[in-house]
C-alpha cells in the first residue's frame, strides 16, 4: 500500500495539519501552535478527504506530537473531526491527543445531546407567518376581553362598596398622577394655544379679523386639543409608569402571592389606578384648556395687539359651552383607556426584564392609539347627536 | 396512634400547556402534620404542580380535593374560602416591594380580621420574631437580604396561622445554616400549630430531615414514579433514576 500524504496549505504559519493516508487508516497529524488567537484551518480539505477514501477507510487517528501549545481552539477542530469520522462511520482513536485534551473531549461526548431541547429558528413562509399572526391575535383578543370583563366586575364591586384595594395607594396615585403632572401640562398646553393662536393669526391678518383667534384658540383648546394633548402626557407618564409597575409585580410572583392571598389583582392594583386617572384627567383637562387659552391670549395681545379684556370677553361669548362639556367626557374616556392599556400590558408582562420594557412601549403606544380612535368616535358621535 | 387524615388529595391530574404535557397520572394524597415533599430533578414541572394546586395555573384534567372540596370544579366562593386556609412561600419570598415588612404581613390580618390596627401590627411583630426577623418591621424588602426575604415572606404566609403551608423551593440561596435553622423551624411550626406542608426542594439533606411523606416526579417518563417516606424510598427503592437523585448520583 502506497502512503499517499496529502497537504493542506496552512492558513497560518504557526499551525499545520498533514494528514497521510495510510490505507485503511486516516492520520490527522497537528502541529505547531493551536491557540485561540491564531485561526483555525478549514475543515473542508479533511472532509473531501475522507469523501474520496471513504469506501477502504476504516478508522482515524490524531498526531498531536508536534503540537507545542493548545487551547479550546484545539478541541473545537478535534471535536468537530471527530463527528465527521463518527458520521462516516469510522472508528476513532483520540490516543495521539495530548492527555489534557482527550478528556476533555471524553467529557464533552458524555451526557448525550438532549433531543427536543434545541431551538430551531427557521424561516417561517409569508403565509404561515400571517396565519400564526391571525391566531396570535384572536388570544390577545380573548385575553384583553377577559381582562376587561375583570374590571368591568371590580367597578361593579366599587360601587356596591366591596371592592378591596388600599386607599393609601388611591391617594399617592392620585398625587402621581394629578399633582406632579401640573408642570408639564402647563407647559405643553400654553405652547399648544401658542402655537394655534400664531397659526390662526396669520391668515386671519390678512382680513383683519384678528379677534377670531380667541375663538379658534377657544373651540380647538376646549373641545379636543386640551384633552389630547393631557391624554398623549399622561399615557407616555403615567401608562407607561403603570405598565412598569404592574410588568416589574408579574416578574416578582408578587401578582401571584396577591391571587393565592385571596386578593383580586385586578381589584387591588388596576382599580385604584383606574379611579385615580378618572378623577384627574378631567380637572388635569380643564387646567390645560386654561392654560392653553392663557397660550392664545399672550400671541393675542403682544403679538395682534387686541386688547387683553377685549380678548377675554370674546373668547366667554364666541366658544359655545358645549365644547367644554365635550373636552371634559373625552378627558374621562382617556383616563379610563390609558389605565387599562397600561395595567392590562403590565399584568400580560412576560417573566424577564426585556419583557417589562416591551410592556412599557406597547402600553404607551396602545394608550396613544386607543385615544385617537376614541377621539374620532366622538367626534363622530357629537356629528350624530347635533353638538 | 391517630388514623392519618387526608387534607389535600390528587386524582388523576394532568397538566399541560397547551399541547404539550407536562405531567400525567399524577394521583397521591397529604395527610394532616405531613411534611410532604415533591421532588424530582430540574425541569420536571415541580413548580408547576405547585401552582396547580395553590390554584394559579388550571388543570388539563383531573382533580385537586381540598376538606371544602374541589378546587377547580368548585365556584369562587369556595375557592376562596379554601385560599383563606392556605399560606404560600414563593422562591423569591414575592414580598409586595412598595410596602415594609410589617405592612406586609398585615394586609391578609387587615382583609379577613376584624382586629384593630394596633393589635395587627402586634401579630405582625411577632410573626417576624417567629421567624429572627424581630426589629425589622420598617424596612423594604429591598433593603433586606434574599434570605431575610425569604423569612419575611414565610411570616406573612404563616400570618393567618393556615391549614396547609406550601413552600417553592425553600432552601435555595440559603447558606446551610439558614437551611437547617428553617427546616428546624418548619419541624417546630408542624408541632405546635399542626399544620400541614407540602415542599418543592432538590435539597437532599432538608429532604430526609423533616420530610414524612413525598412523591418524585420523573422528567423523562412525565409522571410520578414514587411515592412514600423518604427514607424508606432511600432503602427500597429500585428506579435507577430515583436512586440517582436520592444518592446524588453514587448509585
Amino acid at each position: 500500500m502506497q502512503s499517499r500524504p496529502t497537504h493542506i496549505a496552512p492558513e497560518t504559519s504557526t499551525s499545520e495539519i498533514v494528514v497521510s493516508n495510510d490505507g485503511t487508516l486516516l492520520t490527522v497529524t497537528l502541529k505547531g501552535v493551536w491557540c485561540i488567537d491564531t485561526p483555525l484551518p478549514n475543515m473542508e480539505p479533511l472532509r473531501r478527504l475522507l469523501t474520496s477514501c471513504a469506501p477502504r477507510l476504516k478508522a482515524m487517528a490524531f498526531d498531536a506530537s508536534g503540537v507545542t501549545r493548545w487551547d479550546s481552539m484545539f478541541l473545537g477542530y478535534c471535536r468537530k473531526a471527530l463527528a465527521i469520522a463518527v458520521e462516516a462511520g469510522l472508528g476513532v482513536d483520540t490516543g495521539g491527543l495530548p492527555p489534557g485534551a482527550a478528556s476533555l473531549l471524553d467529557l464533552a461526548a458524555k451526557v448525550p445531546e438532549r433531543k427536543g431541547a434545541a431551538r430551531h429558528t427557521r424561516a417561517e413562509p409569508f403565509l404561515a407567518r400571517i396565519g400564526s399572526l391571525a391566531i396570535g391575535s384572536l388570544q390577545s383578543m380573548e385575553n384583553l376581553l377577559e381582562f376587561i370583563g375583570d374590571v368591568t366586575q371590580a367597578c361593579g364591586a366599587l360601587l356596591r362598596g366591596r371592592a378591596v384595594f388600599q386607599t393609601s395607594t388611591l391617594s399617592s396615585l392620585i398625587k402621581q398622577s394629578g399633582i406632579d403632572a401640573l408642570p408639564i401640562v402647563s407647559l405643553i398646553s400654553l405652547l399648544v394655544g401658542l402655537i394655534l393662536a400664531f397659526v390662526g393669526a396669520i391668515q386671519l391678518r390678512q382680513f383683519g379679523a384678528q379677534i377670531y383667534v380667541s375663538t379658534i384658540v377657544g373651540i380647538a383648546m376646549l373641545r379636543v386639543m386640551g384633552a389630547i394633548m393631557t391624554g398623549i402626557i399622561m399615557a407616555g407618564r403615567t401608562g407607561a409608569a403603570f405598565a412598569a409597575e404592574l410588568g416589574t409585580m408579574q416578574v416578582n410572583e408578587e401578582i401571584d402571592a396577591l391571587r393565592t392571598l385571596g386578593f383580586s389583582p385586578v381589584e387591588f392594583l388596576v382599580l385604584p389606578r383606574m379611579l385615580a386617572l378618572v378623577l384627574m384627567m378631567p380637572l388635569l383637562c380643564i387646567y390645560a384648556d386654561l392654560m392653553g387659552i392663557l397660550g392664545g391670549f399672550i400671541v393675542g395681545v403682544f403679538m395682534l395687539d387686541i386688547n387683553p379684556l377685549q380678548y377675554l370677553s370674546s373668547t366667554w361669548q364666541s366658544v359655545p359651552l358645549a365644547n367644554f362639556w365635550i373636552g371634559l367626557v373625552h378627558s374621562t374616556v382617556f383616563g379610563i383607556l390609558i389605565a387599562l392599556a397600561g395595567c392590562y400590558r403590565g399584568m400580560q408582562c412576560g417573566r424577564s426584564a426585556s419583557a417589562v420594557g416591551q410592556a412599557t412601549t406597547t402600553a404607551v403606544v396602545t394608550s396613544i392609539l386607543s385615544i385617537i380612535i376614541a377621539t374620532a368616535i366622538i367626534t363622530i358621535g357629537c356629528e350624530f347627536i347635533g353638538l | 396512634m391517630t388514623a392519618p387524615t387526608p387534607c389535600l388529595e390528587v386524582k388523576n391530574l394532568n397538566i399541560a400547556y397547551g399541547d404539550f404535557v407536562i405531567m400525567r397520572d399524577l394521583d397521591f394524597t397529604i395527610d394532616k402534620g405531613d411534611v410532604f415533599i415533591i421532588m424530582g430533578g430540574s425541569g420536571c414541572g415541580k413548580s408547576t404542580l405547585l401552582r396547580v394546586l395553590i390554584g394559579l395555573k388550571e388543570p388539563s384534567s383531573g382533580q385537586v380535593l381540598y376538606e371544602q372540596g374541589s378546587f377547580w370544579d368548585g365556584d369562587e366562593a369556595r375557592r376562596a374560602a379554601i385560599r383563606r386556609r392556605i399560606g404560600v412561600l414563593y422562591q423569591s419570598g414575592a414580598l409586595f416591594s412598595s410596602m415594609t415588612l410589617a405592612e406586609n404581613i398585615s394586609l391578609p390580618l387587615q382583609q379577613y380580621t376584624r382586629l384593630k390596627p394596633r393589635d395587627i401590627r402586634e401579630i405582625a411583630s411577632l410573626k417576624l420574631a417567629l421567624v429572627g426577623l424581630a426589629g425589622f418591621e420598617d424596612f423594604y424588602p429591598s433593603e433586606i437580604s434574599g434570605g431575610m426575604c425569604k423569612r419575611a415572606g414565610l411570616a406573612r404566609a404563616m400570618a393567618l396561622d393556615p391549614d396547609i403551608l406550601f413552600f417553592d423551593e425553600p432552601s435555595a440561596g440559603l447558606d446551610p445554616v439558614s437551611s437547617h435553622l428553617l427546616d428546624e423551624l418548619i419541624l417546630e411550626l408542624r408541632d405546635s400549630l399542626n399544620a400541614t406542608f407540602v415542599v418543592v426542594t432538590h435539597d437532599l439533606d432538608s429532604i430526609f430531615a423533616i420530610g414524612s411523606n413525598a412523591i418524585f416526579l420523573d422528567v423523562e417518563s412525565r409522571t410520578m414514579t414514587a411515592n412514600g417516606n423518604p427514607k424508606k424510598l432511600l432503602e427500597e427503592a429500585t428506579a435507577p433514576n430515583l436512586r440517582r437523585f436520592l444518592t446524588r448520583g453514587k448509585e
